[in-house]
């Protein structure tokens, strides 16, 4: 198991002291990865500051299609979003890059854990740090959703579908119940894609 | 075989873990059950651990079943399999989705799903923001430290990008954790 340690640390070195595409992709998907607490949707307010405000890899809307398809495909949303702005920036090899930077962190700090530590999270000091980590999370969240308000088309019928799905599981969660976000989404798709065929009918109908 | 077993595993997991990582634990929990992997009481105390760490949730978990049951390969091993479904699937949807994002029916698909996504969004920050609000002990209804901090916290946020730049994801955490530290004391 060591040779394969030695290869892998030989391989990641090799791609960071790399100047090109690979090594920016690896190292900025490694700073992601370091700072993407409690998955999901908390590493979307990251991407959208690097990768899209600092870097400028992909767009605001490219950022809302992933994050459409992250959801309606399996695996963690973060894996989804390094492997498709990977791809964009530099292909295969890209999408390689970006995706074995951002499981690098995790993977070292819960390898050590596994080895080391029993009792991580009694170790007092770490869960305060985290108690404060966690509601910026949650503020993150938050903040991901509002830049995506601000840069929606102001109808009624997006409005209209955010306020009820906003709602929805507002209230499932205040009544500590459970609502996959698949069934919304699906209702939502199915709702605008009915709309949208009705509208043509008539449309046809017209002429 | 334990090394065919954690890839095989864990390729389940990656495979039918739809609903991002709270989504994902009953199938996970169904998995490292069957296999005797990790104890029920394990796996609770994991998912906290995985929720103070960085990274998915599914990937902390696959790397430390894998490491517990062989390993830095099964680490290896099992990590590698969590992750490639959803690689291989991105990697087909990204190069297929130039040639149907043009279509009527796939934009208007989009068009019901970016604002139904962009509400979920909302909803799971206000609910992870509130429950961190809502008091550890229970003889109170509110946790007045948390409260304080999620105050500070958005003032710094919105002052920071009326006045210059809004401050960075990065440096909010850091942030975070430091009134963490001093707000709950040694």
């Amino acid at each position: 198991m060591k040779a394969g340690a030695v290869t892998a640390v030989m391989a990641v070195t090799e791609v960071m002291s790399r100047p090109s595409d690979l090594g920016q992709l690896f190292k900025t998907f490694i700073k992601i990865g370091v700072f993407t607490f409690g998955g999901g949707y908390a590493m979307i307010s990251v991407i959208e500051n690097l990768c899209v405000e600092q870097k400028q890899w992909i767009t605001h809307e490219d950022m809302m299609n992933i994050t459409v398809i992250a959801e309606a495909t399996p695996g963690p949303i973060a894996i989804n979003c390094a492997t498709f702005t990977g791809y964009r920036q530099a292909g295969f090899k890209g999408a390689l890059a970006a995706t074995a930077g951002l499981v690098t962190p995790s993977f070292v700090i819960i390898f050590a854990i596994s080895m080391f530590l029993d009792h991580f999270l009694e170790i007092t000091w770490i869960a305060h740090a985290f108690w404060g980590i966690k509601i910026a999370v949650g503020i993150l969240i938050v903040d991901a959703a509002a830049v995506m308000i601000k840069k929606m088309k102001k109808k009624p019928l997006p409005l209209g579908i955010m306020t009820v799905s906003f709602v929805v599981i507002l209230a499932a969660d205040l009544l500590s119940r459970r609502i996959s976000s698949i069934v919304l989404m699906t209702a939502a798709a199915i709702f605008s894609l009915g709309l949208y065929l009705i509208k043509e009918q008539r449309k046809a109908g017209k002429i | 075989m334990i090394y065919l077993e954690l890839f095989l595993g864990f390729l389940r997991v990656g495979c039918f873990a739809f609903g991002g990582a709270y989504g994902a634990i009953p199938l996970i929990r169904e998995v490292v059950l069957s296999y005797g992997w990790l104890e029920e009481e394990t796996l609770t105390y994991l998912i906290a651990v995985s929720e103070s760490t960085p990274g998915p949730i599914m990937v902390n978990l696959a790397t430390y079943v894998g490491s517990t049951q062989a390993g830095l390969g099964g680490a290896f091993l099992a990590t590698l399999a969590v992750v490639l479904p959803s690689f291989i699937l991105i990697l087909l949807i990204t190069s297929a989705m130039a040639a149907v994002a043009d279509n009527p029916c796939v934009k208007a698909v989009l068009a019901g799903l970016k604002p139904c996504i962009t509400g979920v969004i909302l909803a799971t920050g206000v609910c992870m923001v509130l429950n961190r609000c809502r008091a550890l002990e229970g003889r109170q209804p509110v946790d007045l430290r948390a409260a304080g901090i999620t105050a500070a916290l958005g003032l710094v946020l919105i002052i920071s990008a009326r006045v210059k730049k809004k401050l960075s994801p990065v440096k909010l955490i850091l942030l975070a954790a430091c009134m963490g530290l001093v707000v709950y004391g040694p």
